[in-house]
């Protein structure tokens, strides 16, 4: 019984700091369980805190890219009708006469190919991850993706044939744009850092 | 004079008379009214449609080939250059999508939305649920990071028309989060869509508990399929692409998440890179414009649209002289944030060969740059964008060239 009352109290207490901190208004909508969430979670970030158990290096990549991905992206990561994915020092000429197609955003080329341009290895493993193979996406296993993430950057000479990639080494991969980027910045009513009164 | 004017409001006055009654003048001098339109039941009772002479249409890019290698059309313009008034008909609403027209189908009573992270109370809402809490109706434009004029472009729907204008309603975003609980050290929000790709963006926390909307409405309706359906985040004077369609998940993170979508964004230049949220100051005059034709000189309503990331329109401004000067256009209806903004100027076209030009100025004194402008900017020779992308969001001025026929075209080379 006193330990009943106790309970209470402690109950009581703990919804009391609850409501104190930040309560909710309108008592809408569900929470969800720990599985729905895992299930649902598929952000990878730079930290690589969300990455999942499983290994792979490039050699284990190299056949599941030929079998999965060159279809599209080239047998050698380029030219193929999807985005290039590996940098080639002669990059493949426009049609005679042609120019280079305008490139809609997020336009790869040779500079900007995933395996080279994202600052973060998790980047990569994610968008395998949650993008890939177009058409059977969510189907490959982490293994998969962390052969393949491998694969890329092997081909890029980010990282050795031989390195594995799991969820502990992944994010340590430094990928040379690392710093190459800004972060963009925002304030409610901040104008954009561009000489704005020509 | 006098008598001119005289006849002048007889004329009016007659042809309000024969408007009121719906009819016109035979040559008997009897009113005969016009056939009925032929209409099927659906459309008269169940969902209106516009008239047959209507004719303004969406077109796919013409950047690039479309379909695809992949069979799917890319991004889809409006037609800007039929629009009145600042709403964007749903059914004209320019469509970006991530690669490829693939829209989820899904069902209203499926669908659920997640927000979590570092939050004191994960949720998860159904669409019921979120229609349960106080809505908002707010007018904002919506702009793709593609819209990029082109000297190859002919008509201001290829040179300005992937942007939108629309009355959004739904939930405010930091009403969901205050429901939640963001705990201390968060930062950003990583949002992510249900289509095949789950396509995912990172916002800045601060812009999320600002104005962004959880949006379930499109101009009185539900989101048409292309836009969302059934819940997209609006994510008001930010590129496109953080509007994240067919919204079903949210996650309050400590850092930037780098996704995909954000990597494809980033650049080393700070000034690029703060470019690439949100949207600087624009707008285009899109009658006269590239394609149309002036019969002949008197008199003429310039008209054209004018938005900013930066807020709500303050001026346009218009220049007949390829910018050395400008006149202020008058705003036409009412001013909203981050919308679209009718401006016009009346004019008396003298059929002379001449370049018009807008632009806009915001509510933080932000002024749209010339390609000229731009060009100093990055130190580059002044006519170095007439046929390279501008770095960042493309807000330049676009200019048309009026030729003394009265033809209409394109202004950048």
């Amino acid at each position: 019984m006193v330990l009943r009352n106790l309970l209470l109290l402690v109950m009581v207490l703990g919804l009391c700091g609850l409501a104190f901190a930040q309560s909710p208004t309108y008592g809408l909508g569900k929470t969800p369980t720990a599985e729905t969430i895992r299930a649902w979670d598929i952000s990878i970030g730079p930290d690589g805190k969300e990455l999942p158990e499983g290994k792979g290096s490039a050699k284990e990549g190299a056949p599941l890219y030929a079998q999965k991905c060159a279809v599209c992206h080239g047998k050698d990561g380029y030219g193929g009708r999807a985005p290039q994915l590996i940098k080639v020092d002669a990059a493949p000429a426009p049609a005679p006469g042609g120019k280079q197609p305008p490139c809609l955003s997020p336009c790869i080329r040779n500079e900007t190919v995933m395996g080279l341009y994202s600052p973060y290895a998790t980047t990569i493993w994610d968008y395998i991850n949650r993008g890939m193979p177009f058409g059977k996406e969510q189907t490959l296993t982490p293994n998969e993706v962390y052969a393949l993430t491998a694969f890329l950057l092997y081909k890029n000479g980010v990282i050795p044939e031989d390195q594995v990639l799991d969820a502990q080494s992944l994010p340590q991969v430094k990928m040379p744009n690392r710093d190459g980027y800004v972060l963009p910045d925002w304030k409610h009513g901040m104008p954009r850092p561009f000489p704005n009164k020509p | 004079m006098d008598s001119k004017k005289a006849s002048r409001r007889k004329f009016i006055k007659s042809g309000a008379a024969a408007a009121a009654v719906g009819a016109i003048q035979s040559a008997s001098g009897q009113a005969q009214a016009p056939a009925p339109v032929k209409r099927s039941l659906k459309d008269e009772v169940a969902y209106g449609e516009r008239s047959q002479y209507v004719n303004s249409i969406r077109i796919a890019v013409t950047d690039r080939p479309s379909p695809d290698e992949f069979g799917l059309t890319f991004h889809v313009l409006t037609p800007l250059q039929d629009s009145v008034g600042i709403i964007t008909p749903s059914a004209l609403h320019f469509v970006g999508t991530h690669r490829g027209a693939i829209v989820p189908d899904i069902k209203p009573g499926d669908y659920r939305f997640l927000l979590h992270g570092m939050v004191d109370r994960p949720l998860e809402f159904t669409l019921e649920e979120l229609k349960r809490f106080p809505s908002v109706s707010r007018i904002h434009f919506l702009e793709c990071l593609g819209n990029r004029s082109r000297a190859e472009h002919k008509t201001v729907q290829q040179t300005t028309g992937l942007t939108s204008c629309t009355e959004w309603t739904g939930v405010l975003l930091s009403v969901l989060l205050k429901e939640v609980g963001v705990q201390k050290g968060a930062n950003w929000v990583v949002s992510e869509g249900s289509e095949e790709v789950k396509g995912a963006g990172s916002i800045p926390l601060a812009k999320a508990m600002d104005d962004c909307i959880v949006a379930y409405g499109q101009n009185g309706e539900a989101l048409r399929p292309q836009n969302g359906f059934p819940v997209r985040l609006i994510v008001p004077g930010f590129e496109g692409i953080y509007n994240t369609k067919w919204l079903r998940r949210m996650k309050v993170v400590d850092k930037y998440y780098m996704t995909y979508n954000d990597y494809g964004h980033i650049s080393k230049d700070p000034k690029v890179a703060a470019l690439n949220l949100r949207w600087g100051p624009k707008s285009v005059i899109t009658f006269p414009s590239g394609g149309q034709k002036l019969p002949g000189r008197g008199f003429y309503n310039i008209t054209g649209l004018a938005w900013s990331g930066g807020g709500a329109v303050k001026k346009v401004e218009i220049s007949f002289d390829g910018g050395h000067t400008w006149k202020e256009a008058e705003i036409r209806g009412d001013v909203h944030s981050f919308a679209h903004t009718r401006f016009g100027m009346n004019w008396k076209w003298d059929g002379q060969e001449c370049v018009i030009m807008s632009r806009c100025i915001d509510e933080l004194g932000q002024v749209q740059p010339t390609r000229e402008q731009v060009s100093k900017v990055y130190n580059k020779p002044p006519d170095y964008y007439h046929d390279h992308g501008i770095p960042g969001s493309d807000n330049s001025v676009v200019p048309w060239k009026i030729a003394s026929d009265g033809s209409v075209h394109n202004g950048i080379a």
